[in-house]
């Protein structure tokens, strides 16, 4: 499977991408992070040349709660849980953070606050390892429960979906909301039946990833904190995707940049700006040109070699 | 390069503009307009705020209401000019409403300041506002022509035995409204204010827009008599309570659980929805409570208000003695300017004994509209958060 990501597709560039990687055959789309203006696709399709294949995966779940009211219950408290869990890690990831940032503004021997620095990052690491692996549980705790697959409404639009991958020469997934999609996707099980072309974009891209991280450093309401989310699809390794970076991030905070890189590493993050592509390779090496925070906070290039 | 002001001028500061003004030879009538038509009044260089008034009088006040300085402020003469002024020292990020009174041959006018273009409107009338160094009118409080307007739909007509009359309710329902979708709802004392006066709409629009706030349905609410309604009436919390919220829970696809419901109001409104929420405290999840005329008594009866503040000086006594969770959570504000600052003040921790959860922002400002315009995205954020942070486009 190829992956290409791109930036946010405020000014569009998706169609010349598609031109390029898959010049021809049925291109099945997700549009569910627009959730419920998920059918608005007419610009979608004359981007993708008339060639695209909804598969609408907003629709099916709100079909799949409507036509099976004890999985809808069992699902909607399933969120409940997950957002407790969420909750409880953003109380104190704060906590961890705000002395990791305190630490790194003390002043004393530069070894020692290194050191301790580095420690306040391990407790902040362990964290977010801690709860992803939480919700790893979560789910897999209500999987074995609820058998979503083998429910007959849900069976019926898996079949469905596989049908419509299953000749797709591609799959399209746009931005939007990442919560949204990233639960149609695992729900209808995209991952195990996906085209050997994959482009993805801003929300889109970032569930593909291992681990979807969410972040907005003027978020209206708290801290601003980025915070580990969810495991995503797993079908591009090694990076946290970024898009609208420059938007969301005070990229000129250096420490916090820092923070961030040095949180997700080995992982890249990866800045995905409007007019970004990243064709990414199976083995997780980087695009030449690619832009990345380093970890000193600032914004680097991927030199050739 | 950012220059640093004094009034005791320093090798490094540079002199106000009205002390300059002093300096300049001949200072006469031209050099005055020279000077007006250089500078917005009033004039902002760092801390200090320049106020001036020109015309022939005896005498001209500066008048506010900041708690801490007196109500009237005298401004100084310029030698040989009909120029007025005084430099009040203002923190960062205030925002005061002020007038000028001139005082001329026994007769004296408050007016608004003629030098400023900038006022602020209220049910009382208009005043002309400063803004300090560091204050800027919030983007949200806006028209946005990017932002999908929701629908004010025309006055709803709820007839209340509680309240022995017609009530008006206008309702806002936000962009891409769906009947098959579930909305939080937002009841807004005062309402007719909050739209004429704190721009409700643009900055409902504005918050929903920008995914800082959920899609809500609001309600705004209108009373009669509005110091007896809102001053802790059983009648006004019958009909929220028990006539307009399941009405509008009948007839609109709202979420209809404690959580998806919040009260709101300012001043007088603040009481109300407390008042509300305190004799139904399992219905409402959420209060925001702006400039909440929250006055108590800890001895005696002299509160200082009025007879108008004696039910809800009863009231709050009351509330205080024992305290009770009336909702989850409560966006707490007020302005530092305020007389009500102390109330407020001591009202979160009371609030917090209950175990309510309480969000509390002091706003360098006076008790105005555009101080409870200004605390929405704070408040409307935490009682129903919006999906920014999941949101990429």
């Amino acid at each position: 499977m190829r992956a290409t990501v791109l930036g946010p597709q405020r000014r569009p560039t998706v169609d010349r991408v598609v031109a390029d990687v898959v010049p021809e055959g049925p291109i099945a789309t997700v549009t569910a992070g627009w959730r419920e203006r998920e059918d608005d696709v007419t610009e979608l399709d004359r981007l993708l040349g008339g060639r695209s294949v909804p598969l609408r995966l907003h629709s099916r779940w709100l079909n799949v709660l409507d036509h099976d009211p004890e999985y809808a219950t069992a699902e909607r408290e399933h969120r409940a849980t997950l957002d407790e869990l969420q909750a409880l890690y953003v109380v104190q990831l704060d906590h961890a953070l705000r002395a990791l940032y305190e630490t790194a503004q003390r002043g004393g021997r530069p070894e020692v606050r290194s050191a301790a620095v580095d420690d306040a990052l391990a407790a902040v690491r362990l964290l977010d390892g801690r709860h992803l692996d939480r919700v790893r549980e979560t789910h897999a705790e209500f999987a074995a429960a609820w058998a979503p697959a083998s429910r007959p409404v849900m069976a019926a639009h898996r079949t469905t979906v596989g049908g419509l991958l299953n000749p797709a020469a591609a799959l399209a997934i746009a931005g939007g909301h990442v919560g949204v999609l990233l639960h149609v996707l695992r729900l209808f099980d995209v991952a195990a039946v996906v085209p050997d072309v994959v482009i993805a974009w801003s929300a889109g891209a970032m569930a593909l990833t291992e681990r979807v991280v969410l972040f907005h450093h003027d978020a209206s309401r708290g801290p601003g904190h980025s915070e580990v989310y969810d495991n995503g699809v797993a079908l591009v390794r090694g990076v946290v995707l970024l898009p609208h970076a420059r938007r969301r991030l005070h990229v000129d905070d250096l420490q916090r940049m820092s923070v961030l890189a040095r949180r997700f590493a080995p992982a890249a993050c990866i800045v995905l700006d409007d007019g970004v592509r990243l064709d990414l390779d199976p083995d997780g090496s980087l695009p030449v040109g690619t832009r990345r925070v380093e970890p000193d906070g600032t914004i680097g290039t991927v030199e050739g070699r | 390069m950012t220059l640093q002001y004094d009034r005791r001028r320093t090798t490094t500061t540079r002199k106000l503009a009205i002390n300059r003004l002093k300096e300049r030879a001949p200072l006469d009538g031209t050099a005055v307009d020279r000077f007006l038509a250089r500078h917005e009044v009033p004039i902002v260089e760092g801390p200090y705020c320049t106020f001036l008034f020109r015309g022939q009088s005896d005498e001209v006040f500066l008048v506010q209401r900041i708690v801490g300085l007196p109500d009237r402020i005298a401004m100084r003469r310029l030698w040989g000019t009909d120029l007025w002024y005084v430099v009040l020292e203002l923190p960062e990020g205030s925002r005061i409403e002020y007038q000028i009174e001139v005082h001329h041959n026994d007769h004296h006018e408050r007016i608004n300041d003629p030098l400023n273009p900038k006022v602020s409107h209220s049910p009382l009338g208009s005043v002309s506002v400063c803004f300090a160094q560091g204050y800027t009118t919030p983007d949200w409080a806006l028209p946005d022509p990017d932002a999908r307007p929701g629908e004010l739909l025309p006055e709803l007509v709820v007839p209340s035995r509680a309240l022995g009359r017609d009530c008006q309710v206008s309702l806002y329902l936000p962009a891409r409204f769906r009947r098959t979708a579930s909305y939080p709802l937002l009841l807004i004392h005062d309402g007719d204010d909050f739209l004429r006066y704190a721009s409700a709409k643009t900055v409902l629009d504005n918050l929903i827009h920008r995914l800082d706030v959920a899609p809500i349905v609001a309600a705004f609410l209108n009373p009669h008599d509005r110091l007896s309604e809102y001053a802790n009436s059983a009648a006004h919390a019958r009909f929220v309570t028990k006539e307009l919220l399941p009405r509008l829970e009948a007839d609109l696809p709202l979420a209809g659980s404690r959580s998806g419901r919040c009260l709101l109001g300012s001043s007088f409104g603040a009481v109300a929805s407390l008042a509300a929420a305190y004799r139904s405290p399992d219905v409402y999840g959420s209060l925001v409570l702006l400039s909440g005329s929250f006055v108590f008594t800890d001895i005696g009866n002299d509160h200082g208000g009025g007879p108008v503040f004696d039910p809800v000086v009863k009231f709050v006594n009351r509330y205080r003695a024992r305290p009770r969770r009336v909702a989850d959570r409560a966006f707490v504000s007020c302005g530092i300017y305020e007389p009500l600052i102390v109330p407020n003040r001591s009202m979160v921790h009371t609030f917090e004994s209950t175990g309510m959860e309480v969000y509390y922002v002091e706003a360098r400002a006076g008790h105005s509209w555009e101080n409870w315009r200004d605390r929405m995205r704070d408040a409307l954020s935490y009682v129903f958060p919006g999906p920014q942070k999941f949101v990429y486009e």
